[in-house]
Order: structure tokens, then C-alpha cells, then sequence
């Protein structure tokens, strides 16, 4: 039995997590005898064009129907281009090819699509929520491993291959392995210009790239309930970089505002009993968790990777660590590999890193706020000689909601380029790269070698942050510039 | 599916921690729409230079281990990105079997799904294998998945696996169609569902 079913309420009841709530209320039926393994039926899903394509095949070459279609959405984000003037052209002949496949992929199976030149085309995991479509309790498994961003709604989401894309399209279902839990409790209140970026960094930073391999992450404390929806959405998206296979937070009325009105939220009677269920979903108060980790909100501070794992990460005052200050030999031959492919040398202040790129965008932090927090630290001034800066919103929406709010010429005045949505630098699969030894300020969430363009050098950060980098044109403490020293 | 049942082979020693998906198949390759011309991907930007030579200090550029059937790897293993055509290129590269402390979760998963079978291993055993992996005359292992031992020189070792994910292993099952033995299950699971939650129906 696992700990998180030993503890007992005082109904005599077992004391269960939302996560074993959620699991359990998926569960068609048990695989094995202990019910660690479950057959599990999957609510929704967002398919894009490049993890998607072998599935749809494979359903071909079977000739089996998808289950219930309208459980599916399609958006094209990750190859497409971000040029400022749209087009349905992509930005090569693959990825022509592949954009061309899932139109004609969705359209053969019935599922609504928001291709490139669509009004409400997205990041996945941006488009699923401003919708509508990630609505508490629910389970949804897809073809990205930032899924867990829909843990922000007390939603289980998870990043799935292509083959179970294919088995979600032909069952409605997956074959599951509960995870571990882990609870990580977040304390206090953040310090002025600290964010959510920051306080998942700091996570990643304290307990490691597989800090959480294994497990499924509730996040609760006082800095979480403060959080916006857009900042719950950052913190969940990046428990991934972690380990974490679904990352959750209970829904509550941050959740509830958020949906209401929504094009494809409930309405009316259905959004009442909607919600009444919803104000039940939360770990029992005596749920045990197999591992509890506690963060003090109030010593976290603005947080910058230095290396090329997303746990080879500091606080803005640091320097660059010393390979030679550690023990373990493994370790210390990863740093050496980092500072190599990094072109760092221990003890440099971090602030002295020069950039020459600066990107904000992705599906981690390229939400409205995001935007509008980025643009209070530009408004006024200019990015720095010798640094190209880029804003990709997370989706169309967003891009116009921005510009009706002007957003677009604060960043464009400063120097910024403001450009259409995507994935774009995230991953460089279109052709938004970095050169070879470029240094890119970014808001993304991976700082893999390659990542954003070969021998491309990432540091991860906060979009304000990044905006400050763009004006300093080095890394720097981005709370002078928003008036939060 | 290739069912794995007892495999002989050169296992190959790759140490790193956090060897990511972007690193086992980089963007460029993943620009198709079947699972075809991933062997060259698969860890290209190690495994070539800028011109495109092999480098020659990459182990798997190197006799014998061009020929490895294993690699013998370090912690979280497979993280980052969901991209399954890094477990592609895997197979296409005759890798049948990974053996590491930890893998990425949706790593693990995928390859599953396509008989690449994921060993975890306390670290002691993991160096152990390592070291006789680093040796042309100690690399040749074999790897028994019904009895759930792994034979080095000098060495056995037996590993752990939930017994749905060895099954579907030792048998190459298609999961699909085995789900779909139980769509009566699934479809009166989804009923009931949608009637108590109407406004998902």
C-alpha cells in the first residue's frame, strides 16, 4: 500500500491526495492486483503537427476510428514560422509537409483544428486554457511533456509519445502507472519582483533535474494561493524540468474567475454544478504524501541557470560555481561539460555575462501577464547595442489582447521585434535559431545544449528579467527596473 | 513489436547525468511524418563533427561498441521533450536495452512501447556494469528478461519490472489492440462518466 493511502480520515474513510482522486476517478478498471497499474481514460487532448503525425499513420494503417473525436483539438505551433506577415506557408518543405499531413489528418478524423492562420492559433498549452477546454478534475494526456502546465486548474496533465497519442486516438484511454507523491509547500510571500518563474527555478535549482522522477507534485502554501492563474500555469509547466509526470495545484476562486465566460467553459445551470463539484477537489487533510518538500517564499530571489541542465541554476547576486568546489566526480565532470559548452568560467558574477539575444515567448511564459510585467521593465527605454530582442506571444490572443493594451509598442519602441506565435525559440524547430556561441536571455524552460540552435548558449530566467538583460545588455537583477529594490 | 526475451550483445558506457531528448535526437531530424532516416539522428551532435566526420572520441564511433546492442547509462536518463523519435533512432541504431539508475518518465514510457526494454539498477550495480562496459574484453553482457538477470563478466545481477510492462515485453503484445479488448469496459466507464459530470458530455 502506498503511504498516501495510509493515512485515515475520521470518517473511517482512507485519507487520499487530489491526485489519487483524479486517478481513481479515471480508473476503467485495474491491471494488476495491487492497482498500481490502471487502465485510465484520458478526458481531452491537444495534438500539433510534429509529434503527431506516426499516430494518425499507425490509425491508417489499422483502419481504426478515433473514439470520440471531439475530445481532440489540433493547433500548429511548433514549426511554423513568427514572422510578423502570416502566412499558411511554413518555413521549409518538412515542415510544409508536416503542417499539410495534420490538416489533412484532422480533417479526416473529424477534429477541429486552429491551423497557422487561425484566429485563436497557440501554443498548445496556451490555447487549451484561454479557451476553455482545461477545466478542473479533469485528465489530459498529450503529445508535449509541458502538459503539466494544466495542473494550474487541479487538472492531471501529462506529456505522452506518439504511440500514446496513437492508443488515446483509438481507446480514449491509457495503460497508467500511479506515481509517487510529492508535495511541495510554498510559504510566505514572495519578495517585490520575485515571480513564479522564479520560485519553480528555485525548486528545480534545491531537489534536482529528477528531483521528481516518478512522481506526481501537488503544490500548496500560502505564495501558491496568491499566485495568478498565468503564474500557476509557469510553475506547474516547469515541474516537468524536474521529473515531475503532473504537477497539481486545488482548485479555487483564482480557478473558478479564470474559466467563467470562457468560449468552451460550462454555462449557465451546468457552470453551477460544475463549480460545486469543483470546490471538493483537494487532498483530504490528512492525505499523506511519500515525500514533503518546504520552500520559503521570502528567501527566494530572481534565479538565472548558468549551465546547461535546468538545475545548474543561482540566485542573480551569484557567480558562476566551481567545478573543482565539488565532491562527487560525476557531477563535477557534467559542470566541466557545462562551463565548456557555455564558454564560462568559475567565479564569474553573473551579472557580468554579456548576452547577445533576447527571447521572450514559449508556452512557459509568454501569457498576458508575462507580457505586461515584461513591458512595465522595457516602457521608456532601449535594448542595449549589440543585442537582437524578440517577443513571441503565446498565442493569437494574447497578441491582440497585447496590442489592444499597447504592449506592442512599448516593446517595439525599446528595440524589441514583435512577432506572430509559436514555439519559436523554444525549441528552434522553425527558423527562430541562435548561432553557434550566442548567448540568449530567455524565458523558455530548457537550457539543453543545442536547444535553441547549435552551440546556442540558453539562460533561463523570468520574461522580466529577460527584458531587463535586453536593456543592461548583460544579465542583471531585474527588480530596479521594476521598482522593487 | 520485437519481443525481448534473452539478448547477447556489447554494452556501451555513456555516463553522463541528464542526457536529454534534444541531445539523442536533435530538432533537425525531427522534421518528418513517419519514423524513417532517424539512425543518423541519434545522438548527432556527439556522434559528428561540424563537417560531419565522426568524432572519434564519441564511444559509439569506436570498436567494438559501434556495434552495441546495450548502453549502460547515468541518472534521469531520456529527459526533457516527449519526442518518441528518440527511442526511434534508439532501435534503429540496434540498441535493444537501456540499464541506468533513473530514466525520465515519458523516456520510459516510450520505450516501452516500441520493446526497448529500460533496466533501473542501485548505482553500485550500475557502476559495476559501467566499468566492464568501459573494457573491450569485459563489454559483451547478456540480458535474460523472463528470469530478469543481467550477466556480465564476473558479474549477475537480477533487476526489477512491473510484471504488465515485462509481459508486454517478452510478448512484442500491440497495447492497442489488447485495450481494445475491453472496450465494452471503456465504453460503459464513459457513459456512466459523462452522466455524472454532464457538462464534459
Amino acid at each position: 500500500m502506498i503511504a498516501a493511502q495510509a493515512g485515515r480520515a475520521e470518517s473511517g474513510t482512507v485519507a487520499k491526495t487530489l491526485y489519487d482522486k483524479l486517478v481513481d476517478a479515471h480508473t476503467v478498471r485495474r491491471l494488476d492486483a495491487d492497482g498500481r497499474q490502471v487502465l485510465l481514460y484520458i478526458d481531452r487532448t491537444v495534438l500539433n503537427e510534429y509529434t503527431s503525425p506516426q499516430a494518425f499513420t499507425g490509425l491508417r494503417e489499422a483502419g481504426r476510428p478515433l473514439w470520440r473525436p471531439k475530445a481532440a483539438l489540433g493547433t500548429v505551433d511548433h514549426v511554423n514560422s513568427t514572422a510578423s506577415a502570416r502566412t499558411a506557408r511554413m518555413p521549409d518543405e518538412e515542415a510544409q509537409r508536416q503542417a499539410v499531413y495534420f490538416a489533412e489528418n484532422c480533417r479526416d478524423f473529424g477534429i477541429e483544428l486552429f491551423d497557422v492562420l487561425h484566429p485563436q492559433q497557440g501554443i498548445e498549452h496556451v490555447v487549451m486554457p484561454e479557451i476553455g477546454l482545461v477545466l478542473p478534475g479533469l485528465v489530459i494526456a498529450a503529445g508535449d511533456s509541458h502538459t503539466t502546465t494544466y495542473g494550474a486548474f487541479g487538472t492531471l496533465g501529462f506529456g505522452i509519445g506518439t504511440s500514446d497519442i496513437e492508443h488515446y486516438l483509438a481507446t480514449q484511454t491509457l495503460v497508467y502507472q500511479r506515481l509517487k507523491s510529492l508535495r511541495v509547500t510554498v510559504s510566505g510571500r514572495l519578495g517585490p519582483g520575485v515571480r513564479a518563474k522564479d520560485i519553480v527555478m528555485a525548486l528545480i535549482r534545491d531537489i534536482g533535474a529528477s528531483g521528481a522522477t516518478g512522481s506526481a507534485v501537488e503544490f500548496a502554501g500560502e505564495a501558491i494561493s496568491a499566485l495568478s492563474m498565468e503564474g500557476r500555469m509557469t510553475l506547474c509547466n516547469m515541474a516537468v524540468e524536474c521529473g515531475a509526470r503532473g504537477a497539481l495545484i486545488a482548485p479555487d476562486e483564482t480557478v473558478f474567475a479564470y474559466l467563467k465566460d470562457r468560449p468552451r467553459a460550462p454555462k449557465g445551470e451546468l457552470w453551477d454544478l460544475a463549480v460545486s463539484r469543483w470546490r471538493e477537489l483537494a487532498s483530504d487533510a490528512d492525505a499523506v504524501f511519500d515525500r514533503e518538500v518546504r520552500i520559503d517564499a521570502g528567501a527566494i530571489a530572481p534565479m538565472v541557470t548558468w549551465g546547461t541542465s535546468p538545475d545548474q541554476a543561482a540566485p542573480i547576486g551569484g557567480q558562476v560555481p566551481d567545478p573543482a568546489r565539488e565532491a562527487d566526480p560525476d557531477r563535477r565532470r557534467d559542470m566541466e561539460r557545462a562551463l565548456a559548452y557555455m564558454g564560462l568560467s568559475p567565479g564569474t558574477a553573473l551579472e557580468e555575462i554579456a548576452i547577445q539575444r533576447a527571447f521572450i515567448g514559449s508556452c512557459t511564459n509568454a501569457r498576458i501577464e508575462d507580457l505586461r510585467d515584461a513591458a512595465s521593465v522595457v516602457r521608456g527605454h532601449t535594448v542595449a547595442p549589440g543585442v537582437r530582442a524578440m517577443v513571441v506571444p503565446g498565442s493569437s490572443a494574447v497578441k491582440r489582447q497585447a496590442e489592444e493594451e499597447g504592449l506592442d509598442r512599448i516593446f517595439a519602441d525599446a528595440g524589441f521585434e514583435w512577432r506572430q506565435s509559436g514555439c519559436s525559440m523554444c525549441l528552434a524547430m522553425n527558423d527562430d535559431v541562435l548561432g553557434a556561441g550566442e548567448r540568449c536571455a530567455s524565458s523558455t524552460n530548457r537550457n539543453f545544449e543545442g536547444r535553441q540552435g547549435t552551440g546556442g548558449r540558453t539562460h533561463l530566467m523570468s520574461p522580466a528579467m529577460v527584458a531587463a538583460a535586453a536593456l543592461a545588455g548583460r544579465i542583471c537583477d531585474p527588480r530596479p527596473y521594476l521598482g522593487a529594490e | 513489436m520485437q519481443p525481448f526475451t534473452r539478448v547477447e550483445g556489447i554494452a556501451a558506457p555513456l555516463p553522463a547525468a541528464n542526457v536529454d531528448t534534444d541531445v539523442l535526437m536533435p530538432k533537425q531530424f525531427l522534421k518528418g511524418v513517419d519514423r524513417s532516416g532517424l539512425k543518423e539522428g541519434t545522438f548527432a551532435a556527439l556522434r559528428y563533427g561540424p563537417d560531419g566526420a565522426p568524432r572519434a572520441d564519441f564511444v559509439l564511433n569506436r570498436e567494438p561498441w559501434r556495434a552495441a546492442s546495450f548502453l549502460v547509462v547515468g541518472e534521469n536518463f531520456g529527459c526533457g521533450s516527449s519526442r518518441e523519435h528518440a527511442v526511434w533512432g534508439l532501435s534503429q541504431n540496434g540498441i535493444r536495452a537501456l540499464i541506468g539508475t533513473s530514466f525520465a518518465g515519458i523516456f520510459f514510457d516510450n520505450c516501452a512501447r516500441n520493446g526497448l526494454l529500460a533496466i533501473t539498477l542501485p548505482q553500485e550495480d550500475v557502476a559495476a556494469l559501467s566499468a566492464r562496459a568501459s573494457d573491450p574484453d569485459t563489454c559483451r553482457i547478456v540480458i535474460d528478461l523472463p528470469n530478469q538477470t543481467i550477466s556480465a563478466a564476473g558479474l549477475s545481477l537480477r533487476f526489477e519490472i512491473e510484471a504488465t510492462r515485462k509481459d508486454a515485453l517478452v510478448r512484442g503484445l500491440d497495447a492497442i489492440g489488447t485495450t481494445l479488448q475491453a472496450r465494452d469496459d471503456i465504453a460503459a466507464f464513459e457513459t456512466a462518466y459523462l452522466k455524472g459530470n454532464p457538462w464534459l458530455a
